[in-house]
């Protein structure tokens, strides 16, 4: 009983979608082995990248430092919104669904009328979760002018840019002059904080990963350096997850995001990728990475 | 258990709906077409509504569709198959803004990566085979990622037609973007 009050008071709830439009809303427990996320121990589904490598990510922290329960809300949608939008209807409906220690949104169709709900359905729930969101959830946060709400944000540079632009509604949209390589990241932070588009603490995921706090750079983190993690498709994605788990698990939040991006680094260094390299060779790493990392390696 | 087995295809009974801080606009060249464009999109369960431009994009048709503009895809892709192509699509916050156009690419070893927005396309150098995609957002990047990748630049099926979202419309750029920098082989 008392073991499962400390996993309850560790809990991390994720909401987000699986690349299959014929999945309904499903929620429950999740578990991660050799590449497969489980739900409820019903349904399963590859760990490839978008909210599943999240998952996989997640787990594997919790599982090997903190043991918190791990939860998800899912749909499939394919891109046209109906499988983010029955997600959206069912935690407004079910709002116990969002009574956890931390709540990540993450892969959802981005619409600001739905958006305005969940934070209506959120101003309810005591004490209020910490608020993580990345991918096309942190979007519709910075659309709606509620950036500020939110406790952590995961930007790559792309992402940054927009955040920077007050006038782009979407990242296509983002102005040439902030995309431009010479920028330095820290004036597209500060620009993004100054027009009210950022949350309470941002972990910039780039060459060089930047620790922000309240609109101040803290840290910098870039070893192990490892370039391909740029262009596999999850890296991004296992970065939220990790911190998101380490928050979950009662560290802090400054201390939980210099940890997952050596963490994330370290199981891309071990994992020894090339640009082909699938999202779960990371994912497998994690355990070895976060252990070494702990240890004072890096 | 086989994965996804447990499940039936639904119909999808939720119609989208507007995003009123995120829309779009498309003009057309004429208020026959806004009008044909109106039906069309709202028989199609989209709630969209026409309105008067602003005056940085009067050009004589004083009338506009206005849609929630991360379908931007989508709605040009229905409107394309009734024959009706607009003359330009942009935001309602900022009319001048003009799609990401600015390319990063970058080379590791074999591959080449190219970075449009927030999306990035990865591929090897003397076969043009897709190896990885990442970045994005909307919640199409994992589906279209899952028909691209092991395909060329040129079987891969575009963003443009497979995928709906402003995510995806960047990742068609890149796509275009890559098949300019690698020639084809021979067959």
């Amino acid at each position: 009983m008392q073991e499962q009050l400390e996993r309850e008071r560790k809990s991390l709830t994720v909401v987000g979608t699986l690349p299959f439009p014929e999945v309904p809303v499903i929620t429950g427990d999740v578990e991660y082995s050799n590449g497969i996320i489980t739900i409820s121990g019903r349904w399963t589904f590859p760990a490839q990248r978008g909210t599943a490598a999240l998952l996989g990510a997640a787990y594997e922290v919790l599982k090997n430092h903190g043991g918190g329960l791990l939860r998800a809300v899912l749909a499939g949608d394919n891109g046209q919104g109906y499988g983010s939008r029955a997600i959206y209807r069912y935690l407004v409906e079910n709002p116990d669904v969002i009574r956890t220690n931390v709540l990540v949104f993450h892969y959802l169709f981005p619409d600001v009328d739905w958006h305005g709900k969940i934070i209506i359905a959120l101003e309810k729930i005591s004490p209020r979760p910490i608020l993580i969101a990345d991918a096309g959830f942190m979007y519709v946060a910075k659309m709606s002018g509620q950036a500020s709400l939110y406790d952590l944000f995961t930007p790559d540079v792309g992402e940054l840019a927009f955040l920077a632009d007050e006038e782009a509604p979407h990242p296509f949209y983002t102005r040439g002059f902030l995309l431009h390589e010479n920028n330095r990241l820290f004036d597209l932070i500060e620009r993004a904080y100054s027009h009210g588009n950022a949350a309470k603490n941002l972990l910039v995921k780039a060459a060089v990963d930047h620790i922000v706090v309240q609109g101040q750079l803290v840290a910098t983190i870039s070893e192990p350096n490892v370039p391909e993690l740029e262009a596999i498709g999850g890296t991004g994605d296992t970065l939220t997850g990790i911190v998101s788990a380490l928050v979950a698990s009662r560290l802090e939040i400054t201390d939980a995001m210099v940890l997952a991006a050596k963490t994330n680094r370290m199981a891309g260094s071990l994992a020894k990728p090339t640009v082909a390299t699938p999202i779960t060779n990371l994912i497998e790493k994690i355990p070895y990475a976060l252990n070494k990392v702990l240890g004072g390696a890096v | 258990m086989g994965i996804l087995s447990v499940f039936k295809r639904k119909k999808n009974l939720l119609k989208p709906e507007q995003s009123s801080a995120s829309e779009g606009m498309l003009v057309f060249e004429n208020t026959s077409e806004v009008i044909k464009a109106e039906r069309v999109l709202k028989d199609a369960g989209y709630n969209v509504r026409v309105m008067g431009p602003p005056p940085e994009l009067r050009t004589g048709c004083d009338l506009v569709v206005v849609f929630p503009i991360v379908i931007q895809l989508q709605v040009i892709r229905l409107l394309k198959a009734e024959g009706l192509e607009p003359v330009k699509t942009v935001p309602v916050s900022s009319p001048l803004l003009s799609p990401v156009s600015l390319f990063h690419v970058k080379e590791f070893g074999d591959f080449i990566m190219v970075r449009a927005a927030n999306m990035k396309l990865s591929f090897e150098k003397g076969s043009g085979l897709i190896v990885n995609i990442s970045g994005g957002g909307c919640p199409d990047v994992p589906f279209v990622a899952a028909q691209m990748i092991g395909k060329t630049l040129w079987d891969a099926p575009s963003p443009r037609e497979i995928g709906y979202t402003l995510c995806a419309y960047a990742l068609s750029l890149a796509l275009e973007h890559g098949k300019s920098l690698c020639p084809r082989p021979q067959a």
